[in-house]
């Protein structure tokens, strides 16, 4: 067995001295121009997607820096570390960090961004100099904001409730609003580029029932992106005018109504939940398709469950207002119709889990993380059920139970999927391999670190421990240790891959087209690709995901047929 | 005028296989902006219906004091305008390049006489004290409206908040119309200059058929902005 590794390696070895030698450098995206000005000026798609993931992961790492100040802060029940006013700002700061600058662009603007061309046969999105506007946008939004945060923060939780946004609050409100309106807009033109994209750029014979199952889940999502967004828009300039002349849109004193800013509010807000998790859905179904060489079982049910989802999204929000002066009977009808989301998103796991059976399943890192998914997503998912029941509801609401279930949403499912799909899609993106003993480490790291971090919030919360409060009894200390320790944790599991991808962008093997023998016109063309995507237009004549014994034996790339003959044994003896 | 092939067309963008698809992807691309922008009136919209059924005496009366011939020749104003447009979007498909820029400057006329007759109706609320602010210079009045003829509405009981919530919902959608006025305006302004240089032909004329598509819709939130902040309250004479 080692005898055998070391003769792989030393085959890797003298392979890429034969090829540096033999193979000229191919012209790809990442090399077919140099110098600042090509990529900030570039209306390429796999560039724009690379300048967003620059961004993304440094927000992700500011908002984790809150985070840590929060669970320092809970490590012991007296408020000893920071004040109270510091310790609103922190928790603050961290949702509207994460939320608006790294959980909803995540996905879509990275991974969608470069794979949505890519995997429909396109040479690029339909707008490309729009596309790179989102981004200036985005970045003008996160200029705000980071000023914001230098200033001082704001204190009113991420949701900006009036009145503590409007009456009662004395930090950044204004400037922290104008930057999540201003990145709204590029998450509107985000949505926009890939409904049209999707619409009018497929390769011939490409039908809607031919595309991968990440293309759908992208087109539900552009559609909240482009019918929600404008009402956050739109909500949040009322806000900013409350806060400025003192409009009285959203203050009894007034005339107005507080209530008014939370309908508005949840309701591009929840659609937003969406946002950030049918994305990462759509990469699970990606890897489960093709780490188990199978169809998704029930392909248009899937499909059909993206859009689902997108519609009832629109339809709950007023779950968020049980308390909040809702009427019962609106109460009802808001509880019914957050349990009808349940469907669609159980027929996504019960589907992705059928496909499972008889696959060829790889225990690769990808795979890893999309197990992490499907069992985070049952966890956040039923708990999210609890909370649609409008009795347990009035218990638990406002807890650290609340905390818990969305953290699972989008920690365990939305960045669950974001990183499978990095690594999935890493050798395509750099045309690097990242070190896969090292991947599977941290994914077990940030599965045990996760579930540390955030189970015993649903038991501190059922307890009754209220949420956005620095300081708690005493009996709640021991989960909260353990909450914290599960926190560092987690940290840690989050380094490692920020370590090992670097690394691997100059050190890891080189990948080929398709390293993990995968379906779909991404894996078609060359790693990393070249500028225009494909050589010439693709033209799709097979099913998504048509896997055959056949293709079994085809899927050889170049390179392992070129290792095959370097190494002096029998093809098919491992 | 002189490349008229279409899969080598100037126009044609290099991620484009044809026109037709260039075409296509422009004209989706304006409609999925203009259902944004529905949502985004839909908001102030749905803060209208609110306080509108809060207040509905209120907001007649508010309403009343509306200058309601100046609204309506605004309205004959913007219904204009979208004539002229559709013209100017039919010479660009005939290709008559002198027509185009005439419809063009036409359309800019009307627009710009509309935010004319709409910065008189801001100065008599102005003058009238009728901006909802409080500085330390100028203030919100209300003291009942003797609108034209209008005993009625002066004599009804009102809550002065609630009027002033009217006169917020009035500043804010206009206000927010307008300024989609003055973007379209410097939009037909960059059309003008575009197709003095000959650049639209019978087959790329795509950015005046999708200007023209912003210019109707700004048109069209206009004919619902009328009836509910002029009219609601035309009945009080």
């Amino acid at each position: 067995m080692r005898n055998r590794r070391n003769q792989r390696r030393l085959s890797n070895r003298v392979f890429m001295e034969i090829a540096e030698k033999v193979i000229p450098p191919r012209t790809h995206y990442l090399n077919a121009t140099y110098g600042v000005k090509s990529w900030l000026l570039t209306t390429d798609h796999k560039r724009i997607a690379l300048l967003y993931l620059a961004s993304v992961t440094f927000f992700f790492f500011l908002g984790g820096l809150f985070a840590v100040g929060i669970r320092l802060e809970l490590l012991t029940p007296k408020g000893d570390i920071v004040q109270a006013e510091t310790y609103n700002r922190m928790f603050t700061m961290h949702g509207v960090v994460m939320i608006f600058f790294f959980l909803i662009p995540a996905i879509p603007a990275v991974l969608g961004n470069f794979l949505v061309p890519l995997m429909i046969g396109a040479k690029d999105l339909a707008f490309p100099k729009i596309n790179l506007l989102s981004w200036y946008i985005y970045t003008l939004g996160a200029a705000f904001t980071v000023v914001a945060i230098i200033l001082g923060g704001v204190d009113t939780g991420w949701t900006f409730y009036t009145p503590y946004s409007s009456t009662y609050s004395n930090g950044n409100v204004v400037l922290t609003g104008v930057g999540a309106f201003i990145t709204g807009f590029s998450s509107i033109l985000t949505g926009l580029n890939f409904i049209v994209t999707i619409h009018t750029m497929r390769a011939p014979g490409l039908t809607w029932f031919r595309l991968p199952l990440f293309i759908w889940s992208h087109y539900a999502t552009s559609l909240i992106m482009i019918l929600g967004t404008p009402v956050i828009a739109v909500t949040l300039l009322l806000l900013a005018l409350e806060r400025i002349v003192h409009i009285g849109i959203f203050d009894p004193a007034l005339g107005g109504d507080p209530v008014l800013f939370q309908h508005l509010f949840w309701f591009y807000s929840h659609p937003a939940v969406y946002i950030m998790v049918l994305p990462a859905m759509g990469v699970i179904s990606e890897l489960v398709a093709n780490m188990t060489r199978k169809n998704i079982f029930g392909y248009k049910f899937v499909a059909f469950a993206s859009l689902a989802i997108a519609v009832f999204g629109f339809l709950v929000w007023g779950h968020h207002l049980f308390v909040s002066t809702q009427s019962v009977y609106a109460g009802m009808m808001f509880s019914i119709l957050s349990y009808a989301v349940a469907v669609p998103s159980a027929v996504k796991v019960f589907n992705w889990t059928a496909t499972l059976y008889k696959g060829s399943i790889s225990y690769n890192t990808p795979m890893l993380y999309a197990f992490g998914f499907i069992g985070f997503f049952i966890i956040g998912g039923m708990t999210g059920l609890f909370l649609a029941a409008l009795g347990v509801d009035v218990h638990v609401h406002d807890t650290y139970f609340v905390v818990a279930h969305f953290h699972y949403i989008m920690v365990g499912g939305t960045i669950m999927g974001y990183l499978g799909g990095m690594h999935y899609w890493w050798p395509k993106i750099t045309g690097r391999m990242y070190p896969e003993a090292w991947a599977r480490f941290a994914a077990l790291v940030i599965f045990v670190g996760f579930n540390l971090t955030f189970f015993p919030q649903f038991l501190l919360g059922y307890m009754g421990m209220p949420r956005r409060y620095y300081a708690y009894p005493e009996e709640f200390q021991v989960l909260n240790v353990m909450s914290s320790a599960g926190a560092s944790i987690l940290g840690i599991g989050y380094l490692i891959p920020m370590i090992y991808f670097i690394w691997s962008m100059r050190y890891g093997p080189h990948a080929s087209a398709n390293p993990w023998g995968a379906f779909g016109l991404e894996w078609k063309t060359s790693s990393p690709p070249p500028t225009l995507n494909f050589e010439k237009t693709p033209v799709v004549t097979w099913e998504a995901y048509e896997f055959t014994p056949r293709d079994e034996m085809v899927v050889v790339s170049v390179r392992d047929v070129l290792d095959e003959t370097l190494r002096p044994r029998p093809v098919g003896s491992e | 005028m002189a490349d008229t092939h279409t899969t080598t067309h100037a126009g044609l963008a290099h991620h484009f296989d044809d026109m037709e698809q260039q075409r296509e992807a422009g004209t989706l691309g304006m409609w999925a902006f203009l259902v944004t922008e529905v949502m985004f009136f839909g908001g102030l919209f749905l803060a209208y219906i609110l306080y509108r059924s809060r207040a509905p005496v209120e907001f007649a009366v508010a309403s009343n004091s509306l200058n309601v011939t100046m609204g309506f020749i605004n309205t004959l104003v913007l219904i204009c305008s979208s004539l002229t447009m559709a013209l100017a979007v039919y010479y660009s498909q005939v290709g008559k390049r002198n027509l185009i820029v005439l419809f063009l400057l036409l359309t800019m006329a009307l627009g710009l006489t509309f935010l004319v007759i709409k910065g008189f109706e801001y100065h008599e609320k102005y003058v009238e004290h009728h901006i909802p602010v409080r500085f330390a210079t100028y203030e919100f009045k209300w003291e009942g409206h003797a609108g034209a003829g209008g005993h009625e509405a002066a004599s009804l009981p009102v809550d002065n908040g609630k009027v002033e919530m009217f006169f917020w919902l009035y500043f804010a959608m206009t206000g927010v119309h307008a300024l989609h006025m003055i973007i379209g305006l410097g939009i037909l302004a960059t059309l003008v200059l575009m197709a003095r240089r000959g650049r639209f032909t019978p087959d790329y004329h795509s950015p005046v058929e999708l200007s023209g598509l912003y210019w109707h819709f700004v048109d069209i939130v206009w004919i619902f902005l009328f009836p509910l902040l002029y009219l609601v309250g035309a009945h009080l004479h």
